[in-house]
């Protein structure tokens, strides 16, 4: 074979092959991404019935409730204008406390509860989840949320 | 008074950068001695003045001199020595200024260690050195200065972040920065082999032992912080496709990728313009990496400390380093004759399906590492990518990187004949059919795909070996085959690491169990053949925090192995509680159980017990990799002054 040729058909294969590897790519990641949705969001229907997606917000005060002799919790998870009551079955992050921002992923059950397979962790206490300060953000600009932001300012804890 | 002299050889640093990247190159254009003649002073220079400030530093550390913001911030007087040394780069400002000490380092050494590179040569790397090294000081002087004091000073220093206080996470960052760091002499070799518009074999190999060191060191970095967040984050994973991880595999991969491409451009003086790209797409997929840990753009578990102006400085920088020296590229590649012709079946196109393997997989990576940011940007929603993705994307992949892998050796350069190697291949082909069908009978059909690579590589290598052992191969030109031997065996020890690895990764995968369980006081728990009794948990203090410690003994066989201490700390800065996993390591299975939650009144806790055959061989796999590595870049033919005078 001529260098020619032979360059030529490297080529070839290497267009072949990016092209089989994005494909392949893209096909895999609609099965594999999650979206995010607010309570607000769940309620409205926009959250799909079947499918994995990430609820985030902030755990209501004095609804976490544990199932005696196993490991199942209840709690609610609101953006401060609707809540959506989510089950979860395992170990619970460090960070996760009631009043604090959660990003949970599972799915919505056909009863309007959340099962969640995944209470994310983050490594930081003060750090709130982008998703969760949007969707607050955006819940207090409907005007449904007090004014106040979610934690209270520094001056107001005494 | 430390902290200013700190703070003033900072602004001198950044002074003799700006020497640096100016005088050396233009006296390397003008052909005028003099100049040149300065790069050496001067990354001299400015290595002493990193230094004095980063020493600054660590002094006002081990004062616990809080009138220092950055003091203040990630100290107090009752953590321990080691800690405040590691607390000079736990957070953002003192780790660019390890950053920068670390480049500034890598300058030093090439002007030390390039007595047989041509001046010219020596004083446009040093320059394009200067050039980053300003980037990184204006950066750090204009929007993160570890020297800015507080008034009025703090009694107490608010303490490192907690996850950082732990021996594995104190030598991460710099092994990790050593590697990010060290790309960018691979790069500034690039650039400066654009510039002077020659791109030949001692070019390459130059080139070649600075990059595998850099590549040794990343190497090091990501296992060490793959070990830290294995036994720290107390879930007992090893790899979790976190962006910032992916921040610094997307720098590995690309970097494998440069330093078997250098291979061929040393050897066979091919792939040259290819080498190059590679070149700077490593040292820019560093400062991505950088970039992304540090503007807080991605959800990441590691989202320490995030700034959008800083976030913006690195992206300006970022785009003026990728578009400048693409800019110089596309200028100057087109000059340079990409010689050395080879066949379909030879050694070059087995390493160029590497490169080509190696480089799709990186693009994965960084299309699944940013694709929640173009969803978002293009009001797509907004979304997160989940770790089976790029799974699923090195699963597909992995055969044919291995495939190639195990048969690039084997081959001749240039051109190679089918039949010379079709009773070897015949022989690994049937070795590993035969590791296939016994692992999916006897364990199961999962752990077959994986063992079956790992057979694949380890015979066809035990081959290569032998075949080696028995004929004498001119291979190199003017060298031995003593000379010859330990980039070789260089090659041989890092493959074999790579065995090591996907034997470890296939067991923990397919073998491991991790399970949550609730127990009482005095319950048992069984699996994998282990019992576990919970003894109760007790209340310890440590120097600088209170933990929550239980206490489990393992048995098997009706006889006790271990007793394991979990502990929850609760550091005494605040912060969120800590957990320590109590882990029985050893070479064939970890046992790690990690304390999650007390439960009720009764003392029950929420417990994780996971049993991890093999673990330990991801990261020995890993080990294995850096020294073949290093065992390869202190080949004697990287140090050609010293053949040159015998």
């Amino acid at each position: 074979m001529k260098p020619r040729q032979q360059r030529l058909i490297f080529i070839g294969l290497a267009i072949i092959g990016i092209g089989a590897a994005s494909t392949l790519a893209i096909t895999a990641l609609n099965s594999n991404i999650s979206y995010f949705f607010s309570p607000s969001q769940v309620l409205a229907n926009e959250a799909p019935q079947d499918h994995i997606f990430r609820l985030g917000g902030l755990v209501t005060t004095g609804t976490l409730i544990r199932q005696p002799e196993s490991l199942t919790v209840h709690f609610d998870v609101t953006d401060n204008a609707k809540t959506v009551k989510v089950m979860y079955t395992g170990i619970l992050p460090d960070l996760f406390s009631e009043g604090k921002g959660v990003v949970t992923k599972g799915k919505l059950g056909a009863d309007g509860v959340f099962y969640a397979e995944e209470v994310l962790a983050k490594h930081d206490e003060e750090y709130v989840p982008p998703e969760v300060a949007s969707t607050l953000k955006t819940a207090h600009a409907e005007g449904v949320t007090p004014s106040n932001p979610p934690s209270p300012p520094a001056g107001a804890s005494n | 008074m430390v902290p200013e002299l700190g703070h003033f050889a900072l602004i001198l640093a950044l002074v003799f950068a700006v020497l640096q990247a100016t005088m050396p190159l233009i006296g390397s254009l003008r052909h005028s001695q003099t100049l040149i003649a300065l790069a050496r002073p001067l990354a001299w220079g400015q290595f002493t003045f990193i230094s004095i400030s980063f020493l600054a530093l660590l002094f006002a550390f081990l004062a616990d001199d809080f009138s220092v913001v950055y003091v203040a911030a990630n100290s107090n007087t009752l953590m321990p020595t080691l800690y405040k040394i590691s607390a000079v780069w736990g957070a953002h400002e003192g780790s660019l200024l390890l950053w920068v000490l670390m480049l500034a380092g890598w300058g030093a050494a090439i002007a030390l260690f390039s007595r047989n590179l041509p001046l010219p040569m020596v004083a446009r790397v040093i320059s394009v050195q200067g050039m980053v090294a300003i980037g990184f000081l204006l950066f750090m002087l204009l929007t993160s200065n570890p020297f800015d004091r507080i008034f009025p000073m703090p009694i107490e220093g608010r303490d490192l972040n907690p996850l950082l206080q732990d021996p594995g996470l104190a030598i991460h960052p710099p092994m990790l920065y050593m590697g990010y760091v060290g790309f960018s002499v691979a790069f500034a070799f690039a650039i400066a082999a654009l510039i002077g518009g020659k791109l030949d074999s001692a070019w390459a190999r130059w080139s070649r032992s600075w990059t595998t060191v850099a590549w040794v060191f990343l190497t090091l970095g990501i296992a060490l912080g793959s070990w830290w967040s294995y036994y720290e984050l107390g879930w007992g994973g090893w790899w979790f496709w976190d962006p910032v991880e992916n921040a610094s595999f997307m720098p590995w991969l690309a970097g494998t990728a440069l330093i078997h491409s250098l291979a061929v451009t040393e050897k066979r003086a091919a792939f040259k313009t290819w080498t190059v790209l590679l070149a700077i797409s490593a040292f820019s997929l560093s400062l991505l990496g950088t970039f992304l840990v540090r503007s807080g753009v991605l959800t990441s578990v590691h989202a320490f400390a995030t700034d959008p102006t800083r976030g913006a400085f690195i992206l300006i920088f970022l785009c003026i380093v990728i578009g400048g020296s693409l800019a110089l590229y596309a200028w100057r590649a087109p000059s340079i004759s990409d010689g050395g012709r080879f066949d379909l079946f030879s050694r070059e196109s087995f390493l160029l399906i590497n490169n080509l393997l190696l480089v799709t997989l990186t693009v994965l990576v960084l299309f699944g590492t940013l694709a929640p940011l173009i969803y978002d940007a293009a009001g797509w929603g907004k979304i997160s990518v989940g770790f089976p993705w790029f799974n699923t994307m090195f699963i597909y992949l992995s055969p044919l990187l291995i495939a190639a892998m195990g048969i690039g050796p084997l081959l001749h350069w240039k051109r190679d004949q089918f039949r010379r190697l079709a009773p070897q291949l015949g022989l690994a082909i049937a070795l590993t059919v035969l590791v296939v069908v016994l692992a999916m009978t006897l364990l199961q059909p999962a752990i077959g795909f994986g063992l079956g690579l790992a057979a694949w590589l380890l015979t066809t290598h035990v081959i290569n070996l032998f075949d080696r052992s028995k004929r004498r191969e001119p291979i190199t030109i003017g060298a031995g085959k003593r000379n010859y031997s330990r980039s070789y065996y260089g090659m041989w020890i890092a493959h074999l690491g790579m065995v090591v690895f996907i034997i470890g990764v296939t067991l923990v995968s397919h073998r491991g169990s991790e399970t949550d369980v609730r127990l009482s006081p005095n319950g048992v728990y069984e699996n994998s053949g282990y019992r576990f009794q919970f003894n109760g948990v007790e209340v310890v203090k440590g120097p600088n925090y209170d933990a929550f410690r239980g206490e489990f003994v393992v048995f098997q066989d009706e006889q006790e192995i271990t007793r394991l201490y979990p502990e929850k700390r609760k550091y005494f800065s605040g912060g969120m509680p800590m957990t320590e996993a109590g882990i029985d390591a050893g070479f064939l299975r970890d046992i790690y159980i990690s304390l999650g939650e007390p439960i009720g009144i009764t003392g029950d806790w929420g417990l994780r017990v996971y049993y991890k055959p093999f673990v330990r061989w991801i990261w020995l796999g890993c080990i294995l990799m850096a020294l073949g590595g290093l065992f390869a870049a202190s080949d004697r033919r990287y140090r050609p002054q010293r053949v040159a005078s015998i």
